[in-house]
This record gives structure tokens, sequence and C-alpha cells, in this order.
């Protein structure tokens, strides 16, 4: 008796009760599409991330400055811009990024939650309409090199206080950072969600202006290699500069584009091996029930077990026929968790499309790793937990099963 | 010569609670190729005991049973699967078709496990059922046959493999006369054919068909030799037992 045989057996006898057969699937349908839904969400992530990245330039390097950046050793701004100069093979432009402190006004209206940033000119490319962190520009222009050099006192604002603040019309009026006022000179398209505290509800003003306004100095940098291949020789660059000025390498870190996406590609590995691990804890419970059914099923058909024994088949025979039909159970659900995990997939991406509004952003595609690893996990499941039933099955003595009523 | 079939001083013992139950109490007895032999004996004597030794189907509790002068329990279960397989066929009183395989499939059984090719399954199991008239019922399920039908089903299955020895326990037993003389009949020209044959059966009329009777009586062997010997037919019990 060979293997197509005994699936066409299991078929056969699958056929003869299906509910129960789609029952005992049950838990298999579920963990399945679970697993599909997980690695299709994680992967559509992960792509959404790369292509983010991508955008924002890949070949940006941030250096961090930690601690105390205002005692005997600190780093001079324009020491950057020399380090820049020296090397325009590798580095094509640098901007400090501060963060200060400062109550956004504009007439009665007081925004505490507003993010301040003083950068450059660089921070914002041109070519690509995009900033150092994604966001686009919608009205007016970004703040210019002239705009640090004079210490002017103008801002870029974000969708948030464009709408909240000036109702649509910023550009042109004024609000006030910690009192001293401040002229909208351009105007970011929507970026995040346009509430209060996210990431369109910020001002950038020029990093000379922060500087003057909060009395610190910068503490990060954000450095443009010329390409993506000179970042790691760019980054090494940075770190000797620092190095120079600090005589300590635990003073600063430098991190490029690529090694920030690594890393958040790691921890975005790690979290969807959890939840897939999760997901398969219902594949378990699947195979559990599978077992169930398999056991009671050896109950019932003893006597025909009985009687195939008696016609000469051999215990091996006999289990080959249990745990093929287990295996088929379980492909079965296999394929239907497939279908349906696929499914919910395609309907996540439509959901998430009609939530954040736009066609192009985040997109759950099923992988077919994803796929054949669900399917594999699946039929190996229905097996493992077929093997005992059947092996039940096969150790019956041939006269007792016969006369089992 | 070698017998077909030996049992040496065969004892099936069965625990129940405190009693022993010696289905079997001594049982010695030969078998040759060739033979027809019914085995009578009432209700309880040990008639299937010794018959699902014979098939291989059971082991005795002790004792020495050499089929083909092989002993069968130094046989694994594979080489007894093997054994049921090519050289057994098996008749039983309550058919024993799968209910859910049609009739051509459960004919093909044995060959399937014999490793037979599909093409010649088919044609060595219609052949089967064309013998016994039942060609056109290929593709009917068992539960739409009548009983003799189905019995005649069950004896084309034991007829496909080839077997040399046909084991019957009690064929007849669900049938109305005519259809249990046409089994019983059918049985006979198997043995014409050369084939061994070892019958059960409760009916005298059907046990003197039968070469050679060996009568049971609790378990042991009282009487072994021909049907036509006056000590092989009839004794008051079986006609209780026949009344009942
Ligand atoms: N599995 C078993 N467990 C306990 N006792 C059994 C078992 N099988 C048979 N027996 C006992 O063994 C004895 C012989 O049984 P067996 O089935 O061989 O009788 P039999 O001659 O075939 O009877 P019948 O003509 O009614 O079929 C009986 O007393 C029966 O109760
Ligand atoms: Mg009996």
């Amino acid at each position: 008796m060979n293997f197509t045989q005994s699936f066409r057996l299991a078929l056969k006898s699958l056929s003869t009760s299906k509910m129960r057969s789609l029952l005992t699937m049950l838990g298999i349908i579920i963990g399945v599409a679970a697993v599909i839904i997980i690695t299709s969400l994680g992967h559509g992530m992960q792509v959404y991330m790369n292509e983010e990245f991508e955008s924002l330039g890949s070949n940006q390097v941030d250096a961090m400055i930690l601690g105390d950046n205002d005692s005997s050793r600190h780093v001079d701004i324009e020491d950057m811009f020399a380090l820049v100069e020296r090397y325009p093979q590798y580095l094509s432009g640098v901007t400090p990024e501060l963060r200060i402190t400062a109550i956004v006004r504009h007439g009665a209206d007081e925004f505490t939650r507003t993010e301040v940033e003083g950068v450059g000119e660089t921070y914002y490319s041109v070519e690509r309409n995009t900033t150092m962190e994604g966001e686009k520009l919608a009205k007016g222009r970004f703040l210019s090199y002239v705009d640090a050099q004079r210490q002017q006192s103008v801002c870029v604002v974000g969708a948030y206080l464009e709408r909240e603040a000036f109702g649509g019309s910023a550009l042109g009026k004024s609000l006030t950072l910690s009192g001293v006022p401040f002229t909208v000179v351009g105007v970011l398209d929507e970026y995040a969600d346009v509430t209060e505290g996210s990431g369109d509800d910020v001002v950038y003003i020029p990093y000379t202006r922060a500087i003057r306004l909060s009395g610190t100095t910068s503490s990060e940098y954000l450095f443009s290699a010329t390409s993506r291949e000179t970042a790691p020789a760019a980054k090494g660059l940075v770190e000797r500069e620092l190095f120079k000025i600090f005589q300590d390498s635990d003073r600063y870190v430098v991190l490029t584009a690529a090694e920030m996406m690594d890393a958040m590609n790691t921890m975005l590995d790690l979290l969807m091996t959890i939840l897939t691990l999760i997901a398969a804890l219902s594949l378990l419970v699947g195979g559990i029930g599978i077992m169930n059914i398999m056991l009671v099923s050896v109950t019932e058909r003893t006597r025909e077990i009985g009687i195939r024994k008696s016609l000469g088949a051999k215990p091996k025979n006999i289990r080959w026929q249990f745990v093929i039909e287990a295996g088929t159970t379980s492909a079965i659900g296999g394929v239907l968790g497939i279908a349906l995990g696929i499914l919910a997939a395609n309907l996540l991406t439509w959901i998430l499309s009609m939530v954040l509004g736009s066609e192009d952003s985040f997109r759950a595609v099923p992988t077919l790793s994803g796929i054949l690893v669900a399917f594999g996990v699946s039929v190996a499941i229905g097996v493992l937990f077929g093997y005992l039933p059947a092996n039940k099955a096969a150790k019956l003595n041939p006269i007792d099963a016969l006369r089992y009523e | 010569m070698e017998h077909l079939i030996e049992f040496r001083d065969i004892y099936k013992i069965y625990h129940m609670g405190d009693t022993d139950v010696h289905a079997l109490d001594g049982v010695s007895l030969t078998v040759d190729q060739g033979e027809f032999v019914a085995i009578v004996g009432q209700s309880g004597s040990g008639k299937s005991t010794a018959m699902n030794i014979i098939g291989c189907l059971d082991v005795p509790t002790s004792g020495s049973y050499y089929l083909g002068g092989i002993d069968v329990s130094t046989m694994d279960d594979d080489q007894q699967a093997e054994i049921r397989n090519k050289m057994l066929g098996f008749i039983f009183q309550q058919y024993n078709l799968i209910a859910k395989l049609n009739v051509l499939e459960n004919v093909e059984l044995p060959l399937l496990y014999a490793g037979v090719s599909a093409e010649e399954r088919h044609t060595r199991a219609v052949r089967a059922l064309e013998r016994v008239g039942l060609a056109d019922k290929r593709k009917n399920l068992p539960s739409q046959l009548s009983g003799g039908q189905q019995q005649r089903v069950s004896i084309a299955r034991a007829l496909a493999g080839d077997p040399s020895v046909i084991l019957a326990d009690e064929p007849t037993g669900a049938l109305d006369s005519r259809t249990g003389r046409e089994v019983l009949a059918f049985l006979q020209q198997l043995n014409a054919e050369g084939n061994t044959v070892i019958l059960i059966t409760h009916d005298n009329s059907i046990a003197v068909k039968a070469r050679r009777i060996v009568r049971l009586q609790d378990g042991r062997v009282i009487y072994d030799g021909p049907a036509d010997d006056p000590r092989a037919v009839v004794q008051p019990e079986d006609r209780e037992e026949a009344a009942v």
C-alpha cells in the first residue's frame, strides 16, 4: 500500500464526515491564518520602514554628544562645518539639531507640547523635497543659510500649528517663542496624524537663533555623506574628529542611517518572532484537537482495523493510514488557513489605507516563506499528533479489534 | 510429509475474575493440504477460538502451532500479516465487509496489502466477483446488498488473494438454508480445486458434506474422523442448540 492510496483513503474518510473534519481543522486554520497575518504585517512593516528610510536619505550619519557639552571639552559648530569642508568626497553637509524648550504662543493660544528645533539649511533637501526627518514642505520655503548667518527670527511650522493656530494661513504670520516673535516663512505637509504632540506639532528655527534663545549649544549633528556607500567612511571621519575633541569614546555615539535601520530591523524581527511563536501556540492547540479526534476515530474504527489486519494489513500499513489521515487533515486545514490569512492580510491593507488615507502607505504582504513555513508546520503537527493514535491502531491485537463492538 | 496445520497440545485460557475459562483445553490436531474439515460442537466449545488461532488472529496460552512446518510463535507481526495475506482467506459469519468501501474496493483489499498494482488488482477482484456472480454489483456499498450477497462478496474477497487455505467460521449461520447450500457448494468447489477448507458449522446437514469432522466439547477434541461415522453426527446438545 503506497502513499497515494493512503492519501486517497484519507480523503475519503475525511469526506464522510465533513463537519467533523472542518471542526478538527479549525485550530490549525486559525493558527496558520494568525501566522500568515503576523508575518505579512511584519514584512509590510519592514518594507514600509525601509522605503521610508530610503526616502529620508540612506546617506545620513547621526552624531550624538552624550553628557555635558559645555565643559572644557565641547564641540564647536564651526569645527563640524570645517570637517565637512575638509572631506568633500565623503561629507556633503552637516546641520546641528537642537531641541529647546520654549513656549509657543499665537495670540491667546498657548502650545505647550510643540517641539521647537534649531536646524541649519542642510536639514532640508530641495532636490528630494524632504527634511532629514522625512517631512515635506507644503508652502513657502525652508530655513536658509542666510537665516542662520543673520540669526533671523523666522520659522517653519508643522501642519498641526498651521491648522490649529493659524486656521490654514500661517505663511507670513507670526508666533512667539518664549515671548520672542518669529515670522512663519514655510509650512510643512502633513507627516503624522496632525494632533497635539505628534510629528506634525513642530517649529523649526535657525539653529543660531535656537542657541541664543536657549543659551545651550547643540548636542546632535546630522551629517550627510556623499552617498550611501561612503556613509561608513564618513562615520569614521566624524568619530575621529569627536575623539580628538573628547579623548573619550564614551562621550559620543555616531550612527549611520543604515545602522539605525539595522537596529530597527533587528528589533522588528525579534518582535515578529515572539508574535509568531504566540500564534504558533494555536497550531499546537490545533494539533491536540487532531490527536483527540484521531483517538476517537481509531476507537470507532477498531473493527475496520481488525478486518484490515485479518486481510493482511501490517502494523505499519495501519500506522501509515492514520498518520496520513491526520497529516491530510492538518494539510487541508493549513491550506484553508493560508487562504484565510491572505484574505485577512489584504483586508488589513485595505483598512489601513482607509485609515491612513494614503494609497502607498502600508501594505501587509504575505511572504512566500511565511506561507511555506505555516504549511510545513501544520502538516508536521498533524503527522506528529496523529502518530500516537496511529500507533495505538497499529498495535491493536487482530482478534480483539475484530471482536470489538 | 509435514502437515499443513499442526496443533500440539494447545491451551487457550481466559481469566475471568476468579475463574479460568479453558476455551481450548489441550487440543492436538493436524490438517493436511487439500482437506475439507468441518469443526463442530456446541456453543462455547471452543470452535472459534481454534479457528482464530489457525488464522493467526489469536495466540494460544500454551502449546505450539505449526503452520507449513513453521512455529507461528516465532513469527513477528509482519510475518503473520504476510501469512494472513498470502496463505489464508477468511469468511466470517458477520461478513466483515468495510461499510464505506464499495464491493470492488472490499474485494481488492487483500491485493492492496499484497502490493499488487492497481490494474491487476482490478482485474483479479473483478474475476473473483464473477466467480461468485456479483460482478455487476461492484459499485454497490455492502449496505446495498442482501445478506447472502454480502457473504458472497466476502467469499470473493477471500478468493481474490488466491490463498491455499480457506477458513470459514459459520459462513452460513446468518443465511437461509438455500443460500447456505449455495455457499457450501462453493466451498466444495474450492476444495475440489485443491484448496484446503476448514469450516465451522452448527448445521449437521452441512457438516456431513465435509470429508472429515472434528468435534469439540469444552475445549477438547471428542471426535476426529470421517464424516460418515455415526459418532460424527448429531449429539443431543446440538439438537437443543438448534431448537434454541
Ligand atoms: N475474549 C474472551 N474472553 C473471555 N472468554 C472468552 C473470550 N472468547 C471466548 N471466550 C470463552 O471461550 C469459550 C469458547 O468460545 P468460542 O468463541 O471459541 O466458542 P464457539 O465454539 O465458537 O461458540 P459458538 O458456536 O457460540 O460460536 C467460551 O466459553 C467463551 O465464553
Ligand atoms: Mg464461534
